[in-house]
């Protein structure tokens, strides 16, 4: 691909050739980013995770879907070396990540959120982002001693991070405890700490799980411009409308094997993976849609009571 | 009772070398504790190791520029032997493994077996590797006066001591709050804050916690040192009070804090020679023996911590906001 070409005639090409692959498990990409073969993990003679062959493709959204239990995280913690598994390897733009350092993975360009947040509590929502950042060389022990080596970088690292936040609208909380931000508001940080270092792939694992429903559509934002900003995303989510919304391929995990692969739209239409997984109605929106637009008094209801959720939720 | 010998004591104590080492002490577990999260619950071990370290170089004829880097280096390999195999796994092992280690320490010191090199329970005797520290001094040797405090220039508990301890306490303090305000005190305390998403953010984590550990163990070394120049090195001295006295001095002055563990130890060996003083002066003769009003200055002071530690949670020196958040 010539490097001169705009980002987003880069993206539309990505997405543009993945309707050349196969819908079928294990389905080959033209430029695949992320490769994986024969990764097995199991627990206690259950395999957890155990998928043949999977392909991601560059500059696209892939999504990863499933049933509780099918794999998925544990994928997420196989791939970027938060967990080992019993066999298998996979390539990482062009690098062999197998037995690699969680350290090292992300090193590599290749940087997770997790499905519970977590936001550095008692650290400011700057501090949080700095620490995002690659190549400070004052975090080396002897050359933080002397300021000058390191402030000129900590000003860009600053200066990257506060247009970051600006992006994110974190940027009036930038000297708030990150333990004090709302539930919806650390999943943005999150994202965004993930996003100091240009990631060439961003890991995230549902990001809509606890989030205001007032705060989804800014988050479905902020996925969509990622992709057209040139990274390239996967992330696992059960919310089927975010996945059909924003996804350019879904993968389809049940039991640890991916049982199905293709466009949103083809998936969700699979007979498999609606016995499988999504329920003969998934289509169908079980809350009365009517309701919701003769007035705001239950809109609010629901908004005030999934605030009140989030708050539970939170440890 | 006389209270003006009494504000003396203390104010006597508060500047003293048993202040001073436990302020050095206190600072290296704040580089443990406060900025990085690690539970290290040996640093006895560690000033016990510093002060074997000094004393046994000195008296085998090293200069003292070798033997403090003896106790330094001891320091090193102690925490790298501790660390190495324990800090890759859960916070507690490292505690468990700490207290063992330096419990294992003192019972080498003290053993017989060894009574050729440490003394065995004896330990060595202050005057056998004092003279190269007191011979460094530039003063005569004399007893100055200073406001209310007399004292030798040079031997033991000496004017020389207090100065060379109290300088050691301000590098101490510099260098902390020069990395605490660093991209590299940045990362241990992502990492006191939660270890898997700073890994997850391209840090060596396992790397950090390692330097974090020797450095204070280091900080533990040196204390060590100023601890036997004023007395002499016995194993059971250093023994596994001393790492909970360490401990009640950091979160008494607050820990994550620059100056929170001098403060710390300021307070708390004050606050024990004011109790006890006052009570051998309040108390009738006969009523108590000295033994007890020892040990009854101990309770005293153990309840007055108490107290702080639930109405001041975060150290005279710490930030409530901060806590508040850890509790949610």
């Amino acid at each position: 691909m010539p490097v001169e070409m705009p980002v987003q005639d880069v993206v539309a090409q990505a997405r543009q050739s993945l309707a050349g692959a196969e819908h079928v498990p294990g389905a080959a990409k033209p430029d695949p980013l992320l490769v994986a073969d024969g990764v097995r993990r199991s627990f206690g003679g259950v395999n957890a995770v155990d998928v043949e062959h999977l392909e991601v493709q560059r500059h696209v959204i892939t999504a990863l879907i499933g049933p509780n239990g099918a794999g998925k995280t544990t994928f997420f913690n196989l791939m970027t070396g938060f967990d080992k598994p019993d066999a298998g390897r996979w390539v990482f733009d062009g690098k062999a990540l197998a037995g690699v350092s969680a350290s090292r993975v992300a090193k590599a360009g290749m940087v997770r959120t997790f499905q519970l947040t977590k936001a550095l509590a008692r650290m400011t929502v700057l501090e949080n982002m700095r620490l995002g950042a690659r190549e400070q060389p004052g975090e080396n022990l002897f050359t933080a001693l002397v300021k000058p080596l390191w402030s000129p970088r900590e000003r860009e690292i600053t200066d990257k991070a506060m247009h970051l936040l600006e992006r994110f609208k974190l940027d009036a909380k930038k000297d708030d405890f990150a333990g004090s931000l709302s539930g919806g508001q650390r999943k943005l940080l999150e994202m965004a700490r993930a996003l100091m270092s240009d990631p060439a792939l961003v890991m995230l694992d549902e990001p809509m799980a606890g989030v205001n429903p007032a705060l989804t559509q800014s988050l479905l934002g902020h996925i969509t411009d990622l992709r057209d900003s040139g990274t390239t995303v996967l992330f696992v989510e059960h919310d089927m409308h975010m996945v059909r919304h924003i996804s350019d391929w879904v993968v389809v995990m049940a039991q640890g094997q991916v049982v199905a692969e293709g466009p949103p739209a083809d998936v969700m239409a699979d007979q498999a993976v609606i016995d499988a997984y999504l329920g003969a109605h998934h289509d169908t929106d079980l809350g009365d849609d009517a309701l919701l637009d003769e007035g705001g008094v239950i809109d609010a209801e629901a908004e005030a009571e999934a605030d009140a959720e989030i708050e539970e939720k939170q440890p | 009772m006389d209270l003006g010998q009494l504000f003396t004591n203390v104010l006597s104590e508060m500047t003293g070398p048993t202040a001073i080492a436990y302020a050095l002490a206190a600072i290296g577990l704040n580089i443990h504790f406060g900025l990085t999260g690690l539970i290290n619950m040996g640093q006895a071990g560690f000033m016990l190791l510093g002060a074997y370290g000094f004393a046994i170089t000195t008296i085998e004829g090293g200069p003292i520029w070798l033997a403090f880097l003896v106790a330094v280096v001891a320091a090193v390999v102690f925490a790298l032997l501790l660390g190495l195999p324990t800090l890759k796994l859960r916070g507690d092992y490292l505690a468990i493994v700490t207290i063992a280690a330096a419990e294992i320490v003192r019972m080498i010191g003290r053993s017989t077996a060894l009574t050729e090199i440490t003394g065995g329970s004896e330990g060595l005797t202050g005057n056998s590797f004092k003279h190269t520290f007191q011979d460094a001094s530039p003063f005569p040797d004399d007893r100055w006066t200073l406001g209310p405090i007399t004292l030798a220039t040079n031997s033991s508990n000496s004017w020389w001591l207090r100065i060379v301890g109290w300088t050691l306490v301000a590098l101490a303090c510099l260098l902390v709050w020069r990395l605490m305000r660093s991209p590299w005190g940045r990362v241990l305390k992502g990492i006191r804050e939660d270890e898997d998403a700073v890994r997850a953010l391209g840090k060596n984590v396992y790397s950090y916690k390692l330097q974090a550990l020797v450095l204070g163990g280091v900080f533990g070394a040196l204390g060590g040192i100023v601890f036997v120049l004023a007395s002499s090195v016995q194993a059971d001295s250093l023994g596994r009070p001393v790492t909970f006295n360490t401990w009640t001095i950091l979160l008494l002055g607050g820990a994550a804090t620059v100056l929170g563990p001098v403060l710390g130890s300021l307070l708390f060996w004050g606050a024990l020679i004011f109790v006890r003083g006052l009570l051998r002066g309040l108390v009738p003769d006969g009523a108590l023996t000295v033994q007890q009003i020892e040990q009854v200055g101990w309770v005293l002071v153990g309840i007055t911590l108490m107290l702080l530690i639930v109405f001041r949670p975060q150290g005279i020196l710490g930030d409530k906001k901060e806590l508040a958040i850890n509790a949610r």
